[in-house]
């Protein structure tokens, strides 16, 4: 092991920025990162073991303890639970004889759960040293129990297990023609760096992560800013539970997303760029690498580009397993190798982003759309759209619907459309914008696609009529409380405790004074915590107990107070050990003066 | 002339760079704190100090004091809920205060007097959090980490150490030292340093003085971190 | 007579610290004795209450028949309040919840240094532990909280006195202590 670590830390240059991804490569390795390679680790890149520890404790896919030989995940986005995921955890624990969280005894195999693998419209999905798997069904099941068994390595099972659709079912504006390689840049030298940015300006392009930040903007701030040291960065750290339109964008239109990146390089003035791509999608690394060194070979990347005398390159960057990453500082934090915890702001990226210096933050299909903006002007994406949101945007459409999958429509566009067009029948509501966004009944499908009404980073999720909407609030709530980074108080203790009186009153055992309870816990969280994940960790309650006030109050039990604990559970352990069967050996959960 | 801001109606002068808690610290007007320490580069993690800005949530320790702007610190709704948030601590870690040697000069406790706070209000963790009480001098009781993160800042920046770190993610997290073992007896921690001495709680000890001064007549124990909190902050400033 | 505010008190998992402390009103127990009269208390042998307007619970909620007595006294007490650290937050009786219960009565009944006859207790007269410590207001609901340990007469003095005279309870800072 002394060796390989060696070997690791110098290919990676010792550079401590580089810890995520030397870490990656010992979990992959040894299933887990030994004591032993963090004290290695920490002489060689010159950092107190401390921090090595912090980062391997921070992020889900690292583990100081072995995980088997095989490492199943499967995701547990709210559309896996849709499609019988539950059913299917029992039916792989039962085939492979191993516990939900734990390793076989033998080693081989470890099962767990994880936060939305980005597979939405090709689930139950899951992950298998860290490569998607789709489609999961018994019979899948029982092929991987078989392999898993004969130690068959990964390369040699079937293809088909691994292979995933685009499902690209109405492209638009974007979607429809792919530019040329190379043809934002040539128009955009052709036209003058200043003049393309102005044409940018004009199309009215807002960031497409869902803040809506406009993009020429950030752009301007960085290239005004005194330092000369810029950097590039592409968050595909998609993991908004039901969006993966990041994952169809980097499939099929990469070289466009790479060029965007570049134009923006050309435009502030930068030397480095850095694709940080979510550890879900790690069988995209490889065809992406594949298209940088293209693009190196056409002279679109590296040295002088396209004879312009501009040096750029682009580096891919894994994540590994925390959703707050996604936000714009978290993920500079993890880029420079520590856990992602959210900076204070001011100071904001554009000013001091990675390293310190002024970097640009933009979500994979901003940068699509600016390198398409490059091509074809600010007036052509400016056309289409609303006043205040111009162009389009893609959707990544999971749940009940017939087709689902990626859909790109002019912004403006009502729901009702949608709906109609995947193919959705009896919907009860529709999760936009994800757990983070707004859940919308039935009575409101004449909303908006738009930054002024219904905005979305992408993730649209349906459930029809036969749904239980606290299921759907039960599944998000846990899912935050998962993955707060701890750093904030409201967020790291409030998250939890909006869990556990979620589940208090969805158990049955709220009374009188619980929902107000759980709506002023809400408020706290939203109104106090450090970021974008503790501010709208509270919507899934919010916003469907603004909706279905009636759900949450038919739970409560007309009585003045229930205790949060099972109170006869609680006697379970005295009794067993004292041996007590007697009827004094119980007690009911609610006093006999109540009924 | 000079900039001004406003704090709840009082106009308050402040230096260019100034954060809003420094300008406010310097005029003599408290807000509610526990992770900020005026040695310290700001960390803005606890939420206490949050004040309204110009109609908007802001965290006093780091935001910066801009001219004009119109700040509110002593409202009802804003300590009410601070003392939330404080709760929030109380029932994450195990604050057992008749057991513990900090307590009267504990700042966790003086801020839940401050904001007159009588109970712990939310369900109870009860999480089980290990102490470590190898180090001669020294003596740390996770129970008590609010993860304030003052040690692991005073002692990369006051003690060129490194001692501690905060591992893990959510409401995991826990205190790590810095030490092969992972004990804090095999760690550079001396009992001079100032790491030793930072924690707003009880989670840092040091041992055998825990009693010099007697409950009844600690800091904390007939007058309020408003005033005495501002007086310690200024003689530590020197 | 009829009219005194009858006050009723127990001390569930708890060292009647508090009580002590009650008690350490000194004289101003006479003035006290004009205006409210006990009923179910460690200071009056009656054994369960009985229409109550104040209840004062000191200590946690450790085993089944504190739930019993807790119980008890909501449901016969207008206004039910947690006097003390360990009725607030369970107290020094909780840091046995950091221990698994099976160790904690092994540790006393079966394999303890000293031990004799090893066997757990199983008796039907016999209260059975409960898997924690708990605080009282997640068991019942809990109208006021008197925070200390234990809380100081002058805490006792104000919050009846307060009562008594109509005015919504309250404590300055100097009365409020967890210690």
């Amino acid at each position: 092991m002394k060796q390989f670590i060696q070997d690791l830390s110098e290919k990676n240059h010792h550079q401590a920025t580089r810890l995520l991804q030397i870490l990656r490569a010992i979990q992959s390795r040894y299933h887990y990162v030994p004591a032993d390679a963090i004290e290695q680790l920490a002489g060689l890149l010159n950092k107190p073991r401390t921090q090595i520890i912090s980062v391997v404790e921070f992020y889900s896919f690292f583990h100081l303890q072995p995980k088997g030989q095989f490492e199943i995940l499967i995701s547990d986005s709210i559309t896996d639970h849709m499609l019988g995921k539950i059913n299917l955890t029992s039916y792989l624990a039962r085939q492979l004889k191993v516990a939900v969280g734990e390793v076989r005894e033998d080693g081989i195999v470890s099962l767990d759960n994880t936060s939305c693998t980005g597979m939405c419209d090709q689930g139950p999905a899951g992950l298998v040293n860290g490569y998607a798997l789709t489609r999961l069904d018994r019979a899948r099941i029982d092929v991987i129990t078989d392999l898993i068994n004969q130690q068959k390595p990964l390369a040699a099972w079937p293809v088909e297990l691994f292979h995933i659709e685009d499902n690209i079912h109405k492209p638009g504006l974007l979607l429809k023609q792919q530019i040329n390689q190379g043809a934002a840049l040539n128009v955009a030298f052709k036209r003058g760096l200043k003049e393309t940015l102005a044409e940018i300006d004009k199309s009215g392009l807002r960031g497409r992560g869902g803040a809506g930040f406009k993009t020429a903007m950030k752009w301007q701030f960085c290239s005004e800013e005194a330092q000369s040291e810029r950097y590039v960065v592409c968050n595909a750290d998609e993991g908004e539970p039901g969006t993966f339109k990041d994952r169809v964008l980097l499939n099929s239109f990469a070289h466009q997303v790479f060029e965007g990146m570049t134009l923006c390089a050309a435009i502030i003035g930068a030397q480095k760029g850095f694709l940080y791509l979510r550890g879900e999608y790690l069988y995209l690394y490889d065809q992406l690498q594949c298209i940088l060194d293209e693009r190196r070979k056409a002279g679109l990347l590296g040295i002088d580009i396209l004879g312009q005398g501009l040096n750029f390159d682009i580096e891919i960057c894994m994540g590994a397993g925390a959703y707050i990453c996604g936000e714009e500082s978290a993920l500079i934090e993890s880029l420079e190798g520590k856990p992602g915890i959210p900076r204070n702001r001011p100071p904001y990226p554009v000013t001091q982003g990675y390293l310190g210096k002024p970097t640009v933050v933009n979500n994979v299909e901003t940068f699509l759309a600016a390198a398409a903006i490059a091509v074809n002007g600010g007036d052509w994406f400016a056309s289409v759209g609303t006043a205040k949101s111009k162009g389009t945007k893609i959707l990544s459409i999971s749940g009940d619907c017939a087709r689902p999958g990626i859909y790109e429509y002019p912004f403006g566009t009502t729901i009702e459309t949608v709906l109609m067009d995947c193919g959705a029948a009896n919907v009860m509501g529709v999760q936009v914008g994800g757990p983070s966004g707004t859940f919308i009944s039935n009575q409101e499908f004449d909303r908006k696609l738009a930054f002024e009404d219904l905005a979305t980073g992408g993730s649209f999720i349906i459930f029809d009529e036969s749904r239980n909407i606290l299921d759907m609030v039960n599944n998000f709530t846990h899912f935050f409380a998962h993955e707060s980074c701890g750093f904030c108080t409201p967020c790291r203790v409030g998250t939890s405790l909006l869990k556990k009186q979620f589940d208090k009153i969805v158990e049955g055992h709220g009374s009188a004074g619980d929902v107000a309870a759980l709506e002023e816990l809400c408020q706290v969280i939203k109104g106090y915590s450090h970021c974008g994940l503790g501010q709208t960790a509270a919507n899934p309650v919010l916003t469907t107990l603004e909706r279905y006030p009636e759900l949450y109050q038919d739970k409560l039990k007309k009585i003045s107070y229930e205790p949060g604990f099972d109170l006869d559970g609680a006697l379970e352990i005295a009794r067993r050990m004292a041996n007590r069967t007697d009827a004094g050996a119980h007690l009911t959960q609610v006093g006999e003066d109540h009924e | 002339m000079s900039k001004t801001i406003t704090i709840d109606s009082k106009m308050i002068p402040f230096q260019e760079g100034q954060t809003i808690m420094e300008a406010a610290t310097a005029a003599g007007v408290y807000i509610p704190h526990l992770c900020h320490h005026p040695e310290f580069t700001p960390h803005g993690s606890c939420k206490l100090c949050t004040v309204n800005v110009n109609g908007r949530g802001c965290t006093a320790c780091t935001y910066p004091a801009i001219d004009g702007q119109e700040i509110l610190n002593e409202t009802k709704e804003l300590n009410d809920d601070r003392r939330k948030i404080t709760q929030m601590l109380f029932v994450e870690g195990n604050h057992l205060c008749p057991g513990c040697e900090k307590s009267g000069n504990c700042q966790l406790q003086a801020v839940g007097y401050y904001l007159n706070m009588l109970d712990n209000h939310f369900a109870h963790f009860f999480a089980r959090r290990d102490l470590d009480a190898s180090h001669p001098d020294v003596l740390i009781d996770r129970n008590r980490c609010i993860f304030c993160t003052l040690c692991v800042r005073a002692s990369r920046e006051k003690d060129g150490k490194d001692v501690f770190a905060i591992s893990g993610r959510g409401i995991n997290k826990q205190l790590v030292f810095n030490s092969e073992s992972g004990q804090l007896k095999d760690t550079g921690l001396g009992v001079n340093d100032q790491a030793a001495h930072i924690c707003p709680t009880g989670a840092i000890l040091i041992k055998r003085t825990g009693f010099t001064v007697p409950i009844g007549e600690r800091r904390f124990d007939h007058n309020d971190i408003a005033e005495t909190g501002l007086e310690q902050e200024h003689s530590d400033h020197g | 007579m009829a009219n005194k505010t009858r006050v009723a008190t127990v001390s569930l998992a708890g060292c009647f610290g508090c009580h002590m402390s009650l008690l350490d009103i000194d004289e101003r127990m006479l003035q006290l004795a004009e205006l409210i009269e006990f009923d179910r208390s460690p200071l009056t042998d009656i054994e369960h209450c009985t229409n109550c307007d104040i209840g004062l619970i000191e200590g946690g909620v450790c085993n089944s028949e504190n739930v019993h007595v807790l119980r008890e006294f909501r449901k016969n007490c207008k206004i039910l309040v947690a006097v003390g650290a360990c009725a607030i937050n369970g107290g020094l009786p909780s840091l046995r919840n950091f221990i698994p219960l099976e160790e904690c009565l092994a540790e006393a009944y079966l394999d303890g240094i000293g031990v004799e006859n090893p066997q757990i207790p199983s008796d039907p007269e016999l209260p059975l532990l409960l898997n924690k410590v708990y605080p009282i207001h997640e068991v019942v609901k809990i109208d006021y909280f008197l925070p200390g340990c234990p809380p100081s007469a002058d805490v006792f003095w104000k919050f009846l006195t307060d009562l008594l005279d109509g005015r919504e309870p309250s404590l300055p800072y100097e009365l409020v202590h967890y210690d």
